[in-house]
């Protein structure tokens, strides 16, 4: 036992002041205990920074979905003279204007996270952390000014950022990541994404969505850990929506061309030979790493993972340092999303200080990826089901449908696509759901509660279809892939 | 689609006879229905006479049907015989073995009731009765039975289906792909103003489809409007174009038209554009378009006949006013609208009308959008005005005038209050009447055959299997009596069933205000889209309502739904994961009462 127990400057203090953290910090304040939340944004390579609220706010979720809806737009422009309005075409793109308004809708963001914070008098502090002890941190503002704070628990909750390739000549120096990508004053241009993830599939696709000749390099598959028949439709839909692919490959250099522009080097695995090209701007989307470099964990004793270097936690986010603990993106093991880490935050707040006992279940965590046509899912990929149940006992319902909305300007709807993956034995048990097609994540989000609930295809078969929407769809699944019947639906009922 | 099918009231048993539904034996040589110890009737009737002329009812359904149908014991060595009998003649039988039903004990006393028999089996060839095992092997060894089998066809059609809507297109193909021989007839009497339409209904036609075509042309009004801060740059006036619409959406409807004849021809229902009126017992008058009258013999109906706008019984409504039956075809933009009435469709159209630019007004007698949750009713009316709709309350349209002919000509439409004495004239170049809509069923001759309808709403009265009072007479779709039209599945979980059905005491609301990111930096309006759900304090918070206003608000109900089905409650809401950023992740952080006041104002993500 510290014999400085009870001694303690805080109750809680938080380290990060993203979604996970802010979470935690104002659960704890509102049950009345002395919270800190200590945030720092190291600035990216390019120089890009940013104020509270973590990734999601600022160069995550919310810029990503305004772009992507900035994109959205414009198919809806596009569609507009369809539906009797009188729009010239083509309607000309302002990344400037775009740009400047998503960013003053994220700073209003900042802003309303320092007043809650304040109204719920949490303490925050604008320094980089280390840890000095197990109960202590040190504080180091931009000025270099000097601060130590104590407390009785600490939530470790710093995050990730981008990867760079290191090793590819160049890549540090001339490439940018979704660290900067929202924040870019200018137009990035014609524009290389380098990778697979979904960060790299949504940016390129609003890129492409606003009108920049846009290419994506990937190694190997997109969307590794979805289900891999959606994520192929959706690079199919991207592909014939203009965007490039160069697959199989992997970029070797970046060189700027006395014209300013970056050349590009790439291997081609399939034909081993080896590729060039000029961008304007090369993104890399290649990954995450936590952030935990100078938090001097060692100094306080907490485990990370020697492949990944997250931190280790057991099912009550503790660290091996018994009142450390660590919730969201930094933590080895757990989905890197918003929702998860702020109801991870707040159940840990409340069994800390609220005499709960509710673990965080990341079981059946929904989630939707923003690319041009939306992919929506929740509970296990067909691969996964086949994997943990066997071929035999999965059954599998698709269906390909037309959203309504896209038959008055003739959209191809040759991508909208729903699959519910389920046991075979009755009254076989919804393992997954994956849907292609607008507004997925509104789609998914119900359904995910009927998947926690216990859903099997009997029950959502029971379910009353709303008309004319594209989740009816889901409801009206008949067609078995085993049966080998055509999945196309035509017409309605 | 199962509408012939008896309900099962609870899960089935391990080693109980195969999963098949007695409605849908054909292609099955013996089937064995149901798979559970089912019974034929519902519980439902209180009185036991009632329960015995519903027993009744259904029996002679069966029976009426035709084909082989055998009452049986499983284990009565004797049915089995009978079984065997025409199995080996190749014979399909509806088997209902009633050992394995609830009711099959009241079975029998209604079979003693019409065929003087109470043993089994008892079996009946194409309507008639044959007798008991002795007397079928007789009537074989005779050739009688075999006369009697192949009898088959007294009658043109196996299924005839008034009304090519949804439900009744989707009955006869159900039954076509089944092996039966089915005929649809459909046809649309032209509106007042002369506007018809083709094959599939009012969804397809003058209903959901072209309804929300036109939702959508009106949002696009606002995405062009939220693109400039988007970045998207254009500087011209954007106007619409009423035609160009209109005639894009005719064009979809005319394909969609096309794709339910082809289906039809595809299964081999036989499809003729006439109006059906039944003249005697299982036979039809069928009158096209020129007057030639045709007839038709079926063994079984079903009236799918819908409904249509209904009129206000005024001077110059019919002459002058269209309904939603006329306005998503009509060939010149309406103009300056009135819409009279407030139900969804009132308020669907006017919300679009509106969102092209026009002038629109709303003649309201009482309240908006009776039935659903008043609060969230109140919330769109609003939200209605914010945009340019005008609300005229408490008044009631008297009578409508021609002022100048044109398209769209002048109408000087005279309204009273409802409350006093007061009047208003105003002139519109469209009046939209959306006061409700009246069942087709009042001249299809349906007195002729003795099918009750309620006379006061003309609509037809159904057991739970969809039986009218004449046995082989059924009805689906929008004219069934006290079930709830295709609307959206928040009218079966409002406000009201739950006052209903627990009492205002027990619940337990939760709410919130919210603004969906993509209205954030188009600089729309906050604190205007609003979530809710009710819960029952006394039945483990589950929840029993379940309403949103906002964006996709179809989209993000559908999946809820499913999860009410699954038994939804609060805490399973908590611990859902949202899906960040949408708006349907509000309802997974939902955490103010109704009751404690607090503010709903949403701040911060």
């Amino acid at each position: 036992m510290d014999d400085r127990a009870g001694q303690w400057d805080y109750d809680l203090l938080v380290i990060g002041g993203g979604s996970g953290g802010l979470a935690c910090a104002k659960e704890a304040a509102q049950l009345g205990r002395k919270v800190a939340v200590v945030d720092y944004v190291e600035p990216s390579p390019r120089g890009t920074r940013w104020g509270l609220g973590g990734t999601c706010v600022n160069v995550g979720c919310i810029p990503k979905k305004l772009m992507h809806q900035a994109a959205l737009l414009g198919g809806l422009i596009r569609d507009a003279p369809h539906y009797g309005w009188e729009v010239a075409q083509p309607v000309p793109h302002d990344w400037r204007k775009m740009a400047e308004a998503v960013q003053n809708h994220v700073k209003s963001l900042n802003w309303g996270h320092r007043v809650q914070l304040h109204d719920r008098k949490v303490k925050y502090f604008n320094v980089k952390a280390g840890f000095v002890d197990e109960h202590t941190v040190r504080g180091v503002a931009k000025g270099g000014k000097e601060i130590l704070l104590s407390a009785d628990h600490i939530v470790i909750a710093t995050g990730g950022r981008p990867r760079y390739p290191a090793h590819i000549e160049g890549a540090l120096e001339y490439g940018i990541t979704s660290d900067d990508i929202f924040w870019l004053k200018e137009s990035p241009g014609k524009t290389l994404v380098v990778g697979a993830s979904y960060v790299a599939l949504e940016c390129a696709g609003f890129l492409t969505g606003i009108g920049l000749d846009t290419t994506v390099m990937m190694r190997s598959i997109p969307l590794r850990g979805f289900d891999q028949q959606m994520s192929s439709l959706v690079t199919e839909h991207m592909a014939s929506h203009g965007t490039r692919f160069l697959r199989g490959c992997t970029p070797s250099q970046v060189r700027r061309l006395p014209d300013g522009q970056l050349q590009v080097t790439w291997e081609d695995h399939t034909t081993g030979k080896e590729g060039t090209g000029t961008f304007n701007t090369v993104l890399w989307a290649v990954g995450r790493v936590p952030d935990t470099r100078s938090l001097n964990l060692e100094k306080a004793g907490v485990d990370t993972s020697p492949s990944t270097q997250k931190i280790l936690v057991d099912s009550r986010e503790a660290t091996s340092v018994p009142h450390i603990y660590a919730i969201g993106d930094v933590v080895e093991g757990r989905p890197e999303l918003t929702p998860t880490a702020v109801m991870a935050g707040r159940l840990l707040a409340q069994r800390l200080f609220g005499g709960s006992s509710d673990l965080m279940d990341y079981d059946k965590v929904p989630t939707t990826v923003f690319t041009p046509l939306e992919y929506g899912c929740v509970g296990l990929s067909e691969e996964e089901a086949v994997a943990r149940h066997g071929q035999e006992r999965v059954e599998v319902y698709h269906a390909h449908y037309k959203p309504l909305e896209f038959t008055v300007p003739g959209r191809d709807a040759s991508q909208c696509y729903v699959k519910m993956v389920c046991l075979r034995e009755p009254p076989q048990l919804v393992l997954g759901l994956h849907f292609l097609g607008p507004n997925a994540g509104e789609v998914t989000q119900g359904f995910a509660l009927g998947i926690k609930c216990g859903a099997s295809y009997v029950q959502v078969m029971q379910t009353v279809g709303i008309h004319p929407t594209c989740s009816e769809e889901v409801v009206k699944l008949r067609i078995s892939k085993r049966s080998g019947l055509d999945p196309t639906v035509t017409g309605c009922g | 689609k199962s509408s012939k099918s008896p309900k099962s009231p609870g899960p089935g048993k391990a080693g109980d006879a195969p999963n098949r539904r007695p409605g849908h034996v054909r292609g099955a040589r013996v089937a064995s229905p149901p798979e559970r110890r089912a019974r034929l009737a519902s519980p439902g009737p209180s009185s036991s006479s009632e329960a015995r002329e519903e027993l009744r009812r259904r029996l002679l359904g069966l029976i009426e049907r035709g084909g082989v149908v055998i009452f049986s014991k499983s284990y009565c060595p004797h049915s089995t015989r009978v079984k065997e009998l025409f199995s080996s003649l190749g014979a399909e039988c509806y088997v209902l073995e009633l050992d394995q039903v609830d009711d099959g004990a009241k079975i029998q006393e209604v079979l003693l009731e019409i065929t003087n028999q109470k043993t089994v089996p008892n079996i009946f060839v194409n309507k008639v009765h044959v007798g008991g095992c002795d007397q079928t092997f007789q009537a074989y060894q005779s050739g009688l039975l075999q006369k009697l089998l192949h009898e088959d066809s007294a009658y043109d059609y196996d299924l005839i289906v008034i009304g090519g809507g949804s439900g009744g297109l989707s009955c006869a193909k159900e039954a076509a792909i089944l092996g039966k021989k089915v005929m649809v007839l459909d046809f649309v009497v032209p509106s007042p103003q002369g506007t018809s339409w083709g094959l599939g209904g009012t969804c397809v036609n003058v209903g959901c489809v072209p309804k929300k075509l036109m939702h959508q042309a009106a949002l696009l009004g606002q995405a062009l409007h939220d693109s400039r801060k988007f970045g998207w740059e254009y500087n011209q006036q954007v106007t619409h174009n009423w035609e160009t619409m209109t005639k894009a959406i005719q064009n979809h409807i005319r394909s969609l038209n096309f794709g339910y004849g082809l289906s039809l021809r595809e299964k081999a229902v036989a499809y003729v554009n006439s109006y059906g009126e039944f003249v005697e017992h299982h036979k039809i008058k069928a009158t096209n378009k020129k007057g030639q009258e045709t007839y038709y013999t079926a063994a079984q109906f079903v009236i799918a006949t819908g409904e249509r706008p209904r009129y206000l019984g005024i001077q110059g409504d019919k002459e002058y006013c269209i309904t939603s039956d006329d306005l998503f075809s009509l060939p010149y933009c309406p103009g300056k609208t009135l819409v009279v009435g407030a139900s969804y469709v009132a308020l669907e159209c006017a919300g679009f009308l509106a969102g092209f630019g026009l002038d629109v007004t709303v003649m309201v007698r009482s309240i908006l959008l009776r039935g659903f949750d008043q609060e969230m009713a109140e919330k769109v009316g609003s939200y209605m005005e914010q945009h340019g709709v005008r609300f005229l309350w408490k008044f009631i349209p008297v009578m409508v005038q021609q002022l100048e002919k044109g398209s769209p000509g002048k109408l000087k439409v005279l309204a009273k209050s409802t409350e006093g004495t007061e009047t208003i004239e105003e002139v519109y170049n469209t009046v939209l009447l959306a006061i409700g809509r009246d069942s087709c069923t009042r001249k299809i001759g349906l007195e002729k055959i003795g099918v009750k309808i309620n006379e006061k709403s003309g609509k037809i009265p159904v057991n739970d299997v969809e039986q009218t009072s004449v046995p082989y007479v059924y009805a689906v779709g929008d004219i069934l009596e006290g079930k709830p039209e295709l609307t959206p599945v928040a009218i079966q979980s409002g406000k009201l069933l739950a006052r209903r059905l627990f009492g205002a005491s027990l619940e337990k609301i939760y709410h919130t205000l919210f603004w969906p990111l993509e209205w954030t930096v188009a600089g729309r309006e906050n604190n205007t889209c609003y979530a809710k759900i009710i819960c029952n304090k006394f039945d483990h918070d589950r929840v029993i309502g379940f309403h949103i206003l906002g964006p996709n608000a179809g989209e993000v109900t559908q999946g809820f739904a499913a999860a009410m089905k699954c038994g939804l409650t609060k805490q399973l809401l908590d611990d859902t994961i949202g899906i960040h950023p949408t708006c349907g992740e509000v309802f997974t952080t939902l955490e103010i009462t109704k009751s404690s006041g607090l503010d709903i104002t949403q701040k911060g993500c």
